[in-house]
C-alpha cells in the first residue's frame, strides 16, 4: 500500500450524469456549494467574422459552464462534484472529467429512461464505478428500483436507488451510496491484484 | 477580454489574447482535481510571470485544485491550464494527485453522514 502521510491533501472527484433536465444542476445544488466554472469549446470555422485575433487562425472558444460544486470533509480532503453537460455536443469533456474519478451518479427520469443509456454505457465501458439514481419527479409514475434495474440491463452489482434531488437528505444518501459502492470496488480490486 | 453572444452558444470569448494565442502546452493534461502548490522559487532564465500568474502564485500558497484556480479566477479550463503549464514548466508550482485510499473513501463517508 501507498505511503500516505495523513497531512498530504487530498482531493476527490465524482461525476454526476444523466440526460437533459434530468436535475443534475439540482443535485449538485443541494448538496454543496455551486462554484462557477467555464470551460471551452473551440469553434471550428464557425465563428467566421467574429473572430480576427491576429495569429489565431480562425479559432474562437465558446464557453460552456460546467456545474462544479465543493463538499469540504475535513482541511486536506475536499470532495468535488462535476456535472458532465447533457447535450452530445459535449462529448469531448466525458474523458478528461471521468479520468481518475471516484465515481459516477447517472440520474435517471423513469418517464424517459432511454435518455440514461449512454451514461451507463459509457462508463460501464471506461471502469468506471458508478450508482444510478432514479429522480422521482412529482407525477411521474413510481417504479421501484429492481424494475430500473432490469430495465437498464444493470449489473446486480450496480446499487440502484430512488431519490429527490431537490431534497439535501435524499442527495447525501446518493452520494453516500455511491462512495460505499466505490469503496466495495476498490477493496475488491485490491484484494485480486 | 473581449466578449460576444453566441445566442445558441453563450457568451464567446477570445481568453487567447491572454496566453499569446497558445491553444496547447505542457499544461494540457492537468487534471481537474490535481493539486498545485508554489515552490516559492523565484522566476528564472528571463521568464516574466503574467498578471494572471501572479494571481496564481498568490493563490497557490497552499495545495489548491486546477478547478478552483480557475473558478477563483474566473477563466477558462483552457486558458488555466496554459498559465498553469508555463508555470509548472519554469519550476514555480508543483503539480501532485494523490490517489484515493480506503481508509480516505471510509472519512468521504463518514464526512458525508456527518454533513
Ligand atoms: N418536481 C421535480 N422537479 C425537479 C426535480 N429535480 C429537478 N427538478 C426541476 O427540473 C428542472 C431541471 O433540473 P436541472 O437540475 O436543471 O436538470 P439538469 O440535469 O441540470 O439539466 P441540464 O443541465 O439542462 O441537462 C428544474 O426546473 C428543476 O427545478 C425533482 O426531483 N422533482
Ligand atoms: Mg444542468
Amino acid at each position: 500500500m501507498d505511503f500516505e502521510p495523513s497531512d498530504e491533501p487530498v482531493a476527490l472527484k465524482i461525476l454526476i450524469a444523466g440526460g437533459f433536465g434530468v436535475g443534475k444542476t439540482t443535485l449538485v445544488g443541494a448538496i454543496s456549494e455551486i462554484r462557477p466554472l467555464r470551460t471551452e469549446e473551440v469553434l471550428s470555422d464557425r465563428g467566421i467574422g467574429i473572430d480576427d485575433v491576429e495569429g489565431v487562425e480562425g479559432k474562437t472558444t465558446t464557453t460552456v459552464a460546467m456545474d462544479f460544486g465543493r463538499i469540504t470533509i475535513r482541511e486536506g480532503l475536499v470532495v468535488y462534484l462535476f456535472g458532465t453537460p447533457g447535450q452530445e455536443r459535449f462529448w469531448f469533456m466525458w474523458d478528461e472529467l471521468s479520468y481518475g474519478a471516484l465515481g459516477a451518479v447517472v440520474l435517471a427520469d423513469t418517464r424517459r429512461l432511454t435518455d440514461c443509456f449512454p451514461s451507463i454505457d459509457y462508463f460501464e465501458q471506461r471502469g468506471t464505478p458508478f450508482i444510478v439514481a432514479v429522480n422521482c419527479f412529482d407525477g411521474a409514475d413510481r417504479y421501484d428500483a429492481e424494475d430500473v434495474r432490469s430495465a437498464l440491463d444493470l449489473d446486480p452489482d450496480v446499487p440502484v436507488l430512488l431519490c429527490d434531488v431537490r431534497r439535501r437528505a435524499s442527495a447525501k444518501t446518493v452520494l453516500i451510496t455511491l462512495v460505499e459502492h466505490s469503496l466495495k470496488v476498490l477493496t475488491a480490486s485490491q484484494s485480486s491484484s | 477580454m473581449t466578449r460576444w453572444m453566441d445566442e445558441e452558444a453563450g457568451p464567446v470569448v477570445r481568453p487567447y489574447a491572454l496566453i499569446g494565442g497558445r491553444t496547447r502546452s505542457s499544461g494540457d493534461a492537468l487534471d481537474l482535481v490535481a493539486l498545485v502548490t508554489a515552490t516559492g522559487a523565484a522566476p528564472s532564465g528571463g521568464f516574466v510571470p503574467g498578471p494572471e500568474q501572479e494571481r496564481i502564485l498568490t493563490l497557490v500558497t497552499g495545495a489548491t485544485s486546477v478547478a478552483d484556480v480557475a473558478s477563483e479566477l474566473d477563466l477558462p479550463l483552457g486558458v488555466v491550464r496554459v498559465l498553469l503549464g508555463d508555470l509548472q514548466d519554469h519550476g514555480l508550482i508543483s503539480i501532485g494527485r494523490a490517489s484515493a485510499s480506503e481508509r480516505i473513501l471510509k472519512e468521504v463517508i463518514n464526512g458525508l453522514r456527518a454533513l
